[in-house]
C-alpha cells in the first residue's frame, strides 16, 4: 500500500476502502498489511493484552487473540490467577547471584540445597538447559549458567558471558570437576574450547558431554561424524 | 527378453504439484520408463524437475529459498511467503514410499512453515534424502569446466550430498567457523583461545568435508572405469586441495585435522591481512580432463563438455544406485539434448534405458526424444499445464 493510500485509509478507518485495488498499491486486496493497519475492534485494554501475548514464543497475532479471549472468558479460573502469578514472578524472580539461573530465592533453590554436590560444577549456556538437566534428574551437582555461547558473527564476546564468575567458582576450595554441557554446534564447541583453556591452570578435571549414538538410535541411520564420535568415545 | 521379465526401474509413480511455481495443480501418473516433458519455453518444464529436487536435501536445482517457490512468488503476495507442496509416490518393486515437502500455512499469522513427510508421518529432510536420491544436469552447468573453481566445488559437494545427506550440515558448520574466525581476525587484538577453538572446529568439519569429497571421487572413478567410454568420453577426475590430497595419500583423519588446525594457527596474520582464509577445503577445485583426448575439459568443445558432464553424472547415478543403503537414484536432465548430435542423443537414450532408476528429460521439441521410440513416456505442456496425456 502506498504511503498516501495508507494515510487515507487510516484517516477514514473503514475496511471497504482498503479492498479497493486503488488503495492497495497494485498488490492483492487481501494484503496482510491492511489487516494489520485496521482500526481496532476492541478497547485498548484488550488490544494491549493481545499485542503482548503475541510477543510470546510460539504465539502469533491470531493465536494471541484466541488466548486473550480464552483468558477473558475464564476471568476467575484463569485470568486473575495468571495476573497474580505474573505479578509475583515479576516482583520476586531474579538471577541467582551464584549460578546465574532464575529463581525467586537468591541464592536459588539448587545453590541453597545442602544435599547438592559442591565438588561438581556443570556449565550450561542457558537457564533452559538447567531445567532440561533437572528434568532428567541425573545430575546432583551445582550449575553455572553462562548466558549464551560465544559468537563473533552475533557479537557475543567472552565479556558478555559469565566466564569470570565461573573461574572464581571453579577456583573455590573443594571443586573437583567442571562439566562443560554445551551444544554440539560450532559456537557451543568453540565456547567449550575457550573455557577449557581458561580452566586449565586450576588443577581440576574439565570434562565435556559425550557425543554419539542417541537413545533408541540405530547405527545404520547415523551420519559418519556421529559414528566417528561414538567410536572415539566408546567405553568398556 | 519379454518386457515383463525386466525388473521395473525405481520410479516416480505419481507426482503432484500444488501452487508450485507456475503449476496451480498438476498431477502426473507415471510408469517406470524415462519421462520426457515437452513444451515451449516458459511452460514450466524445468519447474517440474525443480519440484522433484525439492524432495532431495538442499535447495533444489535452482538453489531457491522455499518462500519463493509458491505460485505467484513472494512478491505478489505482499512479501509474505505462501503455501506450496510437492507430493510424490516412489515405487521400487512392490514397495511404494510416499514423500511430501512444502510450505504449510500456519494457523496463525506467524507465516507458513516448512514441512516434510514420509509415508504419512512428519520426517526430517535426511529421512527424505534416503528415500529419494537424485542427480541432475541443468543448462547452467554448461560452463562448469570453464567457469570458476567454486562452481565445480559446489558441483562435487552436490554429488556428495546425494550420497551422504549430512554433508550439508558439515559444510554449514565449517562455513560458520570460517566466517567467525575471519571476523575475529579483523579485530585489533583477537582472543587467542577463541581463535584456537574456532580453528579446531574448522579443522574437524573441514577434514570431514574433504574426506567425504574424496570418498565421492573414489565412487565416481570406479563407476566411470566400469562403463565403456563411447559417446560419453571418459572423464579423468582429480581433486585440488591440501586436505583432499592428504586423504588421497592415505592420511589418517586425526592427523590431517591436527595439521590443518596448526596451519590455520600459523597463517592467522596472513589470513587476517588477506581478509579471507587462504587455506582450506573452501578453496578446493575439481579438475576434469577429457580422457581419450588427454586435455583439460575446459578446452574441449561445448558439445564435448556436455558429453563429459553427462558421463560424470550418469556414472554418479550408477554409483549411487549401487550403494547398499539406498534404492536406485533418479536422474533429471534439463534441456540435455540441446548440445548433443543425433548419435549422442541415441547413445544417451541407451544409457538412460539401462539405468536402474527412472530418468526425467525436458526439451522444446519431441524430435529430441525420438531415440527412445516407445520406451519413454511423453508429456506435452503448454501455458495451461498438461496439454495431453502420454501416448502408451
Amino acid at each position: 500500500m502506498s504511503r498516501s493510500g495508507r494515510a487515507l485509509f487510516k484517516q477514514r478507518g473503514t475496511a471497504h476502502l482498503a479492498l479497493s485495488p486503488r488503495f492497495s498499491g497494485g498488490s492483492k486486496p487481501w494484503d496482510i498489511s491492511i489487516i494489520r493497519n485496521r482500526t481496532p475492534t476492541a478497547s485498548p485494554e484488550i488490544e494491549r493484552l493481545i499485542e503482548l501475548l503475541a510477543k510470546l514464543p510460539g504465539l502469533g497475532p491470531r493465536s494471541a487473540r484466541r488466548a486473550a479471549l480464552h483468558l477473558l472468558k475464564r476471568r476467575e479460573a484463569l485470568l486473575a490467577p495468571l495476573a497474580e502469578a505474573l505479578g509475583e514472578a515479576a516482583a520476586k524472580v531474579a538471577i541467582c547471584g551464584q549460578c546465574g539461573s532464575l529463581d525467586a530465592a537468591n541464592p536459588c533453590v539448587i545453590c541453597a540445597d545442602p544435599r547438592r554436590d559442591r565438588t561438581m560444577l556443570c556449565v550450561v549456556a542457558e537457564v533452559g538447559d538447567v531445567w532440561a538437566l533437572e528434568r532428567a534428574g541425573a545430575f546432583r551437582g551445582c550449575y553455572h549458567v553462562l548466558g549464551g555461547v560465544l559468537s563473533a558473527l552475533d557479537g557475543v564476546r567472552p565479556e558478555d558471558l559469565r566466564i569470570g564468575a565461573l573461574l572464581e567458582r571453579a577456583a573455590e576450595v573443594g571443586v573437583r570437576e567442571v562439566i562443560l554441557a554445551l551444544a554440539a554446534t560450532v559456537d557451543g564447541q568453540t565456547t567449550a574450547h575457550v573455557l577449557s583453556e581458561r580452566l586449565a591452570g586450576l588443577n581440576i578435571a574439565v570434562t565435556r558431554l559425550a557425543q554419539g549414538v542417541p537413545m533408541g538410535g540405530e547405527l545404520e541411520h547415523l551420519d559418519d561424524g556421529t559414528l566417528l564420535a561414538a567410536l572415539a568415545a566408546r567405553r568398556a | 527378453m519379454p518386457a515383463s521379465l525386466i525388473p521395473a526401474r525405481h520410479h516416480v509413480a505419481l507426482l503432484q504439484l500444488s501452487d508450485f511455481r507456475n503449476h496451480a495443480d498438476l498431477l502426473l501418473r507415471l510408469d517406470d520408463r524415462p519421462v520426457c516433458l515437452i513444451g515451449a519455453n516458459g511452460v514450466g518444464k524445468t519447474n517440474i524437475l525443480e519440484a522433484l529436487t525439492m524432495l532431495a536435501p538442499g535447495r533444489g536445482l535452482r538453489g531457491a529459498a522455499s518462500e519463493d517457490l509458491a505460485r505467484g512468488g513472494s512478491e505478489a503476495a505482499g512479501r509474505r511467503a505462501r503455501a506450496w507442496s510437492v507430493f510424490a509416490e516412489l515405487r521400487q518393486g512392490q514397495e511404494t514410499r510416499r514423500l511430501g515437502v512444502g510450505l504449510e500455512s500456519a494457523p496463525d499469522a506467524s507465516g507458513p512453515k516448512r514441512m516434510a513427510r514420509l509415508d504419512g508421518r512428519a520426517a526430517t529432510s535426511s529421512d527424505l534424502a534416503k528415500a529419494a536420491r537424485m542427480a541432475w544436469v541443468i543448462p547452467a552447468m554448461d560452463r562448469l569446466f570453464a567457469g570458476p573453481p567454486g562452481d565445480r566445488r559446489r558441483f562435487l559437494d552436490r554429488l556428495t550430498l546425494a550420497r551422504a545427506s549430512e554433508h550439508g550440515s558439515v559444510a554449514g558448520a565449517y562455513e560458520r567457523a570460517l566466517r567467525e574466525r575471519q571476523r575475529l581476525l579483523g579485530e585489533p587484538r583477537p582472543d587467542g583461545a577463541w581463535l584456537t577453538g574456532l580453528e579446531q572446529e574448522m579443522a574437524a568439519h573441514g577434514a570431514a568435508l574433504a574426506a567425504a569429497r574424496v570418498e565421492t571421487l573414489r565412487h565416481l572413478r570406479q563407476a566411470i572405469a566400469a562403463r565403456p567410454s563411447g559417446a560419453f568420453p571418459e572423464a579423468i577426475l582429480a581433486l585440488e586441495g591440501d586436505l583432499e590430497a592428504a586423504f588421497e595419500a592415505g592420511g589418517v583423519s586425526a592427523d590431517i585435522e591436527e595439521d590443518f588446525a596448526r596451519s590455520l594457527r600459523a597463517f592467522r596474520g596472513r589470513d587476517g591481512a588477506a581478509g579471507r582464509a587462504l587455506l582450506g577445503p573452501h578453496r578446493s577445485d575439481l579438475l576434469v580432463r577429457h580422457g581419450p583426448k588427454d586435455m583439460p575439459a575446459s578446452l574441449s568443445s561445448t558439445g564435448e563438455q556436455k558429453a563429459l558432464l553427462l558421463g560424470i553424472v550418469i556414472a554418479h547415478v550408477r554409483a549411487l544406485s549401487q550403494d547398499p543403503g539406498a534404492g536406485p537414484a533418479l536422474l533429471l536432465l534439463d534441456e540435455a539434448g540441446a548440445h548433443l548430435d543425433a548419435a549422442r542423443r541415441e547413445a544417451l537414450a541407451m544409457e538412460l534405458l539401462a539405468l536402474p532408476g527412472q530418468s526425467w528429460l525436458t526439451g522444446t521439441d519431441a524430435s529430441l526424444f525420438e531415440a527412445f521410440d516407445r520406451q519413454a513416456q511423453r508429456f506435452w505442456l503448454n501455458e495451461d499445464g498438461l496439454s495431453h496425456a502420454p501416448q502408451v
